[in-house]
């Protein structure tokens, strides 16, 4: 039997929320391996879906200036610079006096102004980072100048290099955590198997912002709401594709039906894995994952914690039996003890 | 054991993201408890007669109580949406199960509150005695609720993606619930003349050791998520929760049965031990969130172990 055959329905996960006779599920397959990083995604995104705009600072992190999804991301695009060659491709600079990337040191000062942010950096967004204490407003970065790197020495410094950019987007998970805490039913399941924050609904208690294994959905400041991604809910209904991925130019981002779009994962990676590249791998493609497998696959030239993601998440609601196995036990120690307490002082007085 | 130092990672930026609780949420694990841990207290010493241990604990656990409720709203994004909680009740959200043991908490400890406010000439009107019998009725229903109130905040927390808090799910009820016992048998006893008191130092002393050693045992079982638990303002709470815990502790078996100071002096170490102990979790989870090392390190291992696994079978 092939994988294929033992997948679930198309629409068994609407279904199985109480649509009935729903259309097939939906979701991205964004193959990094094509991507420009020209974020017509984020612009696309934001434009749509009136997302605000969050400042348009480079954050010393190549150049990334989304610095995670949140809030005000809903696409983040990710750079990511490595001394190796990808595949067999030549990356053009042989003759160039190119020098190593300058991220190690860029990197050593993100790192350190993170740790000092309110909330780790994780609320940055483009907002540019705090400076060290007593420091001046702006610190050099090494970031880009006119002088190409390692002009000052000669062609022999010159290192392998290849650029890694991925588009990241809110999982649309099988089995999400967020929508699993919600109190208040904002967040809910979508006829097309997607996860959506009901903006009239939603009062902000942020529990979804820490149920959420890939740190994708944010309170946003100002509002209250919790916001995300919603695979561009209004367009599915006109039957339009999300506004990110009609922007991407190199189909980086393709949408369509789910289990189209794993199997176009699976030959995106077998080809890859023919040309050279056997570090490509799929994310968010297995179903028997931690968190069902997700709406939104990718396929990457690193491994998944190179990009900002978790390698092995686990949607918390798994553990809620054995939670709460533990809380009702720990409910009647507590029981117990106050019985216990009032009955021994009854019995000492009747003696 | 070191931890691996340089885990990969992404400019060193969190993987999830930090909790949008503040203070207040941490305060309401404290508050939640102690209205809890009164209300039991409350409720039994109206059974066996203790007047006045009854009377300060009804009142204490309902200023817990309203304290809670003014917490919990003032964390949200939308306060005035608050009610929206009342639209569903969802077993998969501790935050919902939350809401509804609240709401029956609630209600009982209101009543006996209000009764225990009447004027005294009041009493022996009609609609005093009614509000009496049916504050007693209800008031079961809080002192039923109370140990789900009491705990149901561990769920809360262990069910996030949160390192910190997640990966001392097994342990953290027992601690809650240690700490509300303490809390609550520590406020009867700072409350209540110490011929009163007898079952609420019983119930704070066995909450207090309950607690100390669940939060032992926790800290055993860690992993990499040990160091939020020492370092920093979390390490620095919960040293000082244990310290505190453990005098009043000793306090209430060797001086709060025979003097009235002793026993306040250990009803407030207590109560300070209970409320430490929650912000100290409170933010070790939110230190653990910051750092992508909490998060990649213990899945990668889970990965490479299985990958191991698959090799020797496969
Ligand atoms: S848990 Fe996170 S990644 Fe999964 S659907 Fe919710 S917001 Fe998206």
């Amino acid at each position: 039997m092939t994988s294929r055959e033992l997948a679930a329905p198309p629409d068994a996960l609407a279904r199985a929320n109480g649509y009935e006779a729903p259309p097939p599920r939906v979701g991205f397959f964004t193959d990094t391996s094509v991507c420009i990083g020209c974020k017509a995604c984020e612009v696309a995104c934001k434009e749509w879906n009136h997302v605000p705009d969050d400042g348009l600072d480079l954050l010393g992190m190549s150049f990334d200036n989304t610095g995670m999804l949140g809030a005000n991301s809903w696409r983040h695009v990710a750079f990511v610079e490595q001394q190796r060659p990808l595949g067999n491709q030549d990356p053009g600079l042989t003759g160039l006096p190119t020098g190593p990337s300058g991220l190690d040191h860029t990197s050593e000062v993100v790192e350190a102004r993170l740790r000092t942010a309110p909330r780790g950096g994780s609320e940055l967004g483009t907002t540019p980072l705090p400076t060290a204490p007593g420091g001046g407003a702006v610190q050099d970065l090494g970031m880009p100048t006119f002088s190409r790197p390692g002009e000052g020495s000669g062609p022999e410094s010159r290192t392998d290099f290849r650029w890694l950019m991925e588009s990241d987007v809110c999982k649309h998970c099988t089995e999400a955590g967020c929508l699993d805490v919600c109190p208040t039913g904002a967040l809910f399941r979508t006829e097309f198997g997607t996860v959506v924050v009901q903006q009239d609904i939603c009062n902000g208690c942020g529990y979804c912002v820490s149920a959420c294994p890939y740190g994708v959905i944010d309170r946003r400041p100002g509002d209250g709401r919790a916001q995300k991604c919603t695979l561009c809910y209004d367009r599915l209904h006109d039957g339009g594709q999300p506004a990110c991925a009609k922007a991407c130019p190199t189909e980086s981002i393709q949408f369509g039906e789910l289990d189209e779009l794993r199997e176009r994962a699976d030959r995106r990676l077998a080809e890859l894995h023919g040309q050279g590249v056997p570090e490509a791998q799929l994310y968010g493609r297995d179903p028997d994952d931690g968190v069902g497998g997700h709406g939104a696959l990718f396929l990457l030239l690193d491994q998944p914690e190179v990009y900002g993601l978790p390698p092995a998440p686990v949607v918390p609601t798994r553990f809620a039996p054995q939670i709460w196995r533990r809380v009702g036990a720990a409910a009647a120690a507590f029981a117990l003890a106050a019985v216990g307490a009032f009955g021994s002082v009854v019995i000492g007085d009747r003696r | 054991m070191g931890p691996p130092a340089d885990a990969a990672s992404y400019y060193g930026r969190p993987v999830l993201k930090a909790p949008v609780w503040e203070w207040g949420t941490a305060a309401y694990l404290f508050t939640g408890g102690l209205a809890a841990g009164t209300a039991v207290v409350a409720a039994g010493a109206d059974l066996v007669g203790a007047d006045r241990l009854r009377r300060a604990c009804w009142l204490g656990s309902f200023g817990a109580l309203l304290t809670s409720v003014g917490l919990l709203i003032d964390d949200l994004g939308r306060p005035e949406r608050f009610h929206h909680m009342l639209r569903v009740a969802k077993p998969t959200s501790p935050m919902s199960m939350g809401t509804w043991l609240l709401t029956a908490f609630g209600p009982g400890v209101g009543a006996a509150a209000l009764w225990e406010l009447l004027p005294v000439r009041w009493r022996s009107s009609w609609p005093a005695r009614l509000l009496r019998r049916l504050s007693r009725v209800v008031g079961l229903t809080s002192a039923v609720t109370a140990p789900g109130v009491a705990t149901y905040t561990a769920a809360l927390l262990a069910q996030t993606a949160v390192p910190g808090w997640n990966e001392v799910r097994g342990e953290l009820p027992f601690v809650f619930a240690g700490s509300a016992a303490a809390s609550g048998g520590g406020f009867g006893m700072l409350a209540a003349p110490p011929a009163e008191a007898r079952p609420a130092r019983v119930f704070a002393a066995v909450g207090a050791a309950g607690e100390l050693v669940a939060s032992r045992v926790m800290e055993q079982r860690m992993g990499l998520i040990r160091e939020v638990y020492h370092q920093g303002a979390a390490g620095r709470r919960r040293r000082a929760a244990e310290l505190l815990t453990l005098a009043g502790l000793a306090g209430t078996v060797l001086a709060a049965g025979r003097s009235r100071a002793g026993a306040a002096a250990s009803g407030i170490a207590l109560l300070t031990g209970s409320a430490l102990q929650r912000f100290g979790i409170f933010e070790a989870g939110v230190a653990s969130t910051k750092d992508p090392r909490y998060t990649v390190v213990p899945q990668r291992e889970r990965l490479d172990a299985a990958a191991r696994g698959a090799g020797l079978s496969g």
